[in-house]
């Protein structure tokens, strides 16, 4: 391969182009990415920037660029991906030999509200900010939970909805969801479960489907985000609920992987910063190969910061959960997920602000 | 000089975080040898002390980055930046760190 083109500059992507010349690639490495920017860390968005402790933080120095010797296509996006190369938004196309996808996901909307996905999302956020006393968000997952927790450090009254009856149930299940759930009233936000959105006012307030009216000044959806494939309609790689791709990355096109949001490997497509970095060694390395000849494990893990509470989870969630050290009640402590069908095999574990003991058990998953 | 802590406190595959008026430090027992670094990830803000500790090696907790407890060199991404490392001694069964020789660096 001589060229080999990556669509997507965030993490997956830069990750990737970082892979490629650590396994030994010397060839032409082009970057395409809709921002304008060049690659940012998106996890501070929702905590230290909404808070302007930071400004973006790159996630890759000169000095990382200078080494990496790739092109970047900044502020373009890329409309369509055929047989050898992938046409651009500027009517410019880049011809290549091997494709790595890793446009991420879309952040979903509703009409009026904020979203936080981008950079330039977070600073209208941050801006909007500045002006508004109460703050509404939609959704009560860890972006919808971590965006309510600056809002609190800034001072805002905060009221979050959730549709479910217990937030994060799916992820965390019931139990641990509503742990986590009772964040929100430890520090004086207000947490509407089980009601749906009906619609959001001009003037910014929640209309809700029981009728229910939510001030707030400022509205913002956590409610998920979708695969970024909509370039690839009708193109020659197979989606399905993302790019459709084995345990390795690689895609129905042997000269075409795909690796972070927009991936969905062996039936699974994870929304993780980790996932993302260890999938584009694994696709990288399936690319130079010509073939799978590695697979990556799916970790599951994810962190998330709020309210000064260190949340961290892998593995996946049961019905079995038991609290091993520390107490709900204290906001520290590390619970395990256990096999429904055997109680002695951990498969998951949570925890809030223990992060030495969560590793041990993170370990003990691998 | 400064006390960490009694050796009895930190056996083999342990770790403890010392503050004051010095960065945050974490002391390591890594299968009987004593290694002193800055506590704080040099990625994002994380307690390495809290850490997975495998031979030579420390990994954050947060972020998988890893770190040579003899160098203080990262091994991997997300961190680019090496830590500090302090000199530690050992005496009368009490765990020593001298904070004094790397505070001007890096």
């Amino acid at each position: 391969m001589r060229t080999i083109a990556i669509i997507g500059a965030s993490l997956a992507g830069l990750r990737s182009a970082q892979a490629l010349r650590r396994q030994g690639f010397d060839g032409r490495v082009v970057v395409v990415g809709d921002e304008v920017h060049l690659p940012y860390d998106r996890p501070p968005l929702s905590k230290d920037f909404l808070l302007g402790k930071c400004e973006a933080v790159p996630l890759a120095d000169q000095e990382d660029l200078d080494e990496l010797g790739a092109e970047w296509r900044l502020g373009v996006r890329a409309t369509g991906l055929s047989a050898g190369e992938v046409s651009l938004s500027d009517g410019t196309t880049v011809a290549a030999d091997g494709f790595v996808i890793a446009t991420g996901g879309v952040a979903r909307t509703m009409p009026g509200t904020h979203v936080l996905r981008t950079l330039d999302d977070a600073t209208r956020l941050r801006d909007a900010f500045a002006g508004a006393q109460h703050v509404g968000i939609i959704g009560a997952g860890f972006i919808g939970a971590e965006i309510a927790s600056s809002a609190r450090a800034l001072g805002k009254e905060v009221t979050v909805v959730e549709a479910l009856p217990t937030p994060l149930t799916r992820v965390l299940g019931p139990e641990m969801g509503a742990a986590c759930g009772q964040l929100h009233g430890d520090h004086g936000s207000t947490l509407i479960t089980g009601v749906n959105v009906e619609s959001v006012n001009v003037d910014g307030g929640i209309k809700l489907a029981d009728g229910r009216l939510v001030g707030a000044d400022v509205v913002v959806a956590g409610i998920g985000a979708r695969p970024a494939t909509d370039w690839l309609a009708g193109g020659p790689v197979d989606l399905n609920n993302g790019v459709a791709c084995d345990a390795g990355g690689v895609t129905n096109l042997r000269n075409v992987v795909a690796v972070g949001d927009v991936a969905n490997c062996a039936g699974h497509r994870a929304e993780h910063w980790t996932s993302a970095t260890e999938q584009a060694q694994v696709a990288v390395r399936n690319l130079l190969a010509g073939e799978t000849v590695a697979t990556h494990a799916n970790g599951g893990y994810v962190w998330s910061d709020q309210y000064g509470v260190r949340i961290q989870f892998a593995g996946r969630a049961t019905n079995v959960v038991r609290v091993e050290d520390g107490s709900i009640e204290d906001r520290k402590f590390v619970a395990t997920y256990r096999d429904d069908r055997d109680e002695d095999a951990v498969v998951g574990v949570l925890a809030m602000s223990n992060a030495r003991l969560f590793t041990r058990f993170r370990r003990d998953l691998r | 000089m400064i006390r960490a802590c009694a050796l009895t406190d930190l056996p083999p595959g342990e770790a403890v975080r010392i503050v004051g008026p010095h960065a945050p430090i974490a002391v390591f027992n890594a299968d009987g040898t004593l290694y002193a670094i800055d506590d704080t990830c040099t990625h994002q803000d994380a307690s390495l002390s809290e850490g997975w500790l495998e031979g030579c090696l420390v990994e954050c907790p947060l972020h998988a980055a890893s770190f040579d407890l003899r160098t203080g060199e990262p091994t991997c991404l997300p961190a680019k930046r090496p830590v500090r490392t302090y000199p530690v001694r050992v005496e009368d069964g009490e765990v020593y760190v001298d904070v004094e020789v790397n505070r001007d660096v890096a």
